[in-house]
């Protein structure tokens, strides 16, 4: 693994002496397979809700994935393992290089506020998208956090036996689907606005595909 | 590859693909759920194949869905017990929950249905509701998680199908329990040995200290706490001890057949 890790890296210095690199390689695989699986995952979970809504409302068949519960049931359970697979390699790697240590730290609730004023005046530089605000530190810690609760409240929802600790701690089986569905109302908040400031800073959209 | 490219570009015609997705499919309402995941099943299928074939993305499902079983059975701890609840955690009125109305659920006589036995055991002599009665039982408060999402607890009392299958001489290495119904159309459930022996898993006669109601499956429920609602058949006629995997009423239509909860 760290063979791989280092190789890896390395990789991505030898592509430096062009231009520099902003996202590395593996994080920019790991976006993208994220992405597909995050798109399978919320399409087909949404169809699962509709079998049984825990509010008073449903989604409409035109979003959803798998056609009636046991095609979104099949694509829920193959998507978990692209997303459970990338994700704890993401972590992986994200904690054995530093990235997370030098991208997303430190963040002060200080700094937070005035680059939220900053941003919402249109005075916010990306300049160095290599460099992270710390309204986008906030985001992206906040967005990791979230897909390891939803990953977890997801396992206890599955084997409430099996994982019954688990499912305790997230306040037992019912509360559990509660937590599941608002991890994933989080991300799909995270989404819009993490999308439309790709669009609006198309080179952060290049950054993340080709890596410069 | 050119003709994946034409169908991933923006705009494309879904109903056709659609269409043509359910020409390829003889038996429509069991295959419904490939239907609209085709269009969307073709991005994910980045191998190459033909991806307006939607019986490629079908095939692909199915087989991570069993690949699921064998995680599952990975995971299954037969010492490990659902959690149990106090009766005042039983959950009023408990769901009737099928593929049909209450009024169609079938009505077993108890004087003249016998509980018929099958394969691999030494003794296939069928049993009287009465004989069955007379073996030990006990009352189990736990809950039931339905595949649809909802749970709900309730209280089970029946002798553990583990007692049973001793009591036949049932081959306990073999693979399976298979579970023949009264439901309309003919229920039926696989559930794998191992669940069949865990101490939990019994043939519940009573609901809530009462015999059972025809809603919740008399005159026999096979509950298994360790399983999702639909592995747990009502109005069973039959079962059989074997290595073959007969299939399912439900598993058949591509729920995970394992179901482990």
């Amino acid at each position: 693994m760290s063979t791989v890790m280092s190789t890896i890296v390395v990789n991505d210095e030898h592509t430096t002496r062009g231009a520099k690199v902003i996202q590395p390689r593996w994080v920019r695989v790991m976006h993208w397979i994220n992405a597909v699986a995050i798109g399978l995952m919320i399409t087909s979970g949404w169809e699962i809700y509709n079998a049984s809504p825990l509010f008073r409302f449903s989604f409409s068949s035109r979003i959803t994935l798998g056609g009636w519960l046991a095609g979104a049931l099949l694509w829920h359970f193959a998507a978990m393992w692209l997303l459970m697979v990338n994700g704890l390699l993401y972590l992986a790697f994200g904690l054995a290089t530093g990235r997370f240590r030098k991208k997303l730290l430190p963040i002060t609730p200080s700094a937070v506020i005035a680059d939220t004023k900053a941003a919402l005046t249109l005075k916010l530089s990306h300049d160095d998208l290599s460099r992270y605000n710390s309204v986008q530190k906030l985001l992206y810690s906040g967005i990791i956090i979230v897909g390891i609760v939803i990953v977890l409240s997801g396992l206890s929802i599955w084997k409430p036996v099996q994982l019954q600790y688990l499912t305790a701690l997230f306040g037992g089986y019912d509360v559990a689907r509660y937590v599941h569905f608002a991890c994933m109302a989080a991300i799909c908040g995270f989404l819009v606005v993490h999308v439309a400031l790709a669009l609006l800073v198309p080179k952060s959209l290049r950054a993340i595909t080709i890596g410069r | 590859m050119g003709r994946m490219r034409s169908l991933l570009i923006p705009g494309v015609d879904e109903k056709l693909l659609i269409k043509d997705a359910q020409k390829a499919m003889p038996d429509l309402a069991r295959r419904r759920f490939i239907a609209s995941g085709a269009s969307l099943g073709a991005l994910t299928l980045l191998t190459g194949c033909n991806v307006s074939d939607s019986s490629s993305a079908e095939a692909m499902l199915i087989r991570i869905s069993k690949f699921n079983d064998a995680v599952q059975a990975l995971i299954f701890n037969p010492d490990t017990l659902a959690p149990t609840f106090p009766e005042s955690a039983i959950t009023k009125p408990f769901p009737f929950n099928a593929y049909y109305r209450l009024h169609e659920a079938p009505r077993v006589d108890g004087k003249t249905w016998k509980l018929e036995v099958r394969g691999l055991v030494d003794n296939k002599k069928s049993w009287t509701l009465d004989e069955l009665y007379q073996l030990p039982q006990v009352k189990q408060v736990t809950r039931l998680v339905c595949v649809e999402g909802w749970s709900a607890i309730g209280s089970w009392t029946g002798t553990p199908l583990r007692d049973f299958l001793k009591l036949i001489g049932a081959d306990t290495h073999a693979k399976y329990v298979w579970f023949q119904c009264a439901d309309k159309d003919g229920y039926n459930s696989p559930l794998d040995m191992r669940s069949a022996l865990h101490p939990q898993t019994q043939m519940a006669f009573k609901f809530a200290d009462e015999i059972l109601p025809t809603a919740y499956g008399f005159p026999m429920k096979i509950r298994v706490p360790t399983k999702l609602g639909f592995k747990n058949p009502k109005y069973v006629l039959s079962m059989e001890v074997t290595n073959d995997y007969k299939g399912g009423y439900w598993e058949d239509q591509g729920y995970n057949s394992f179901s482990g909860s």
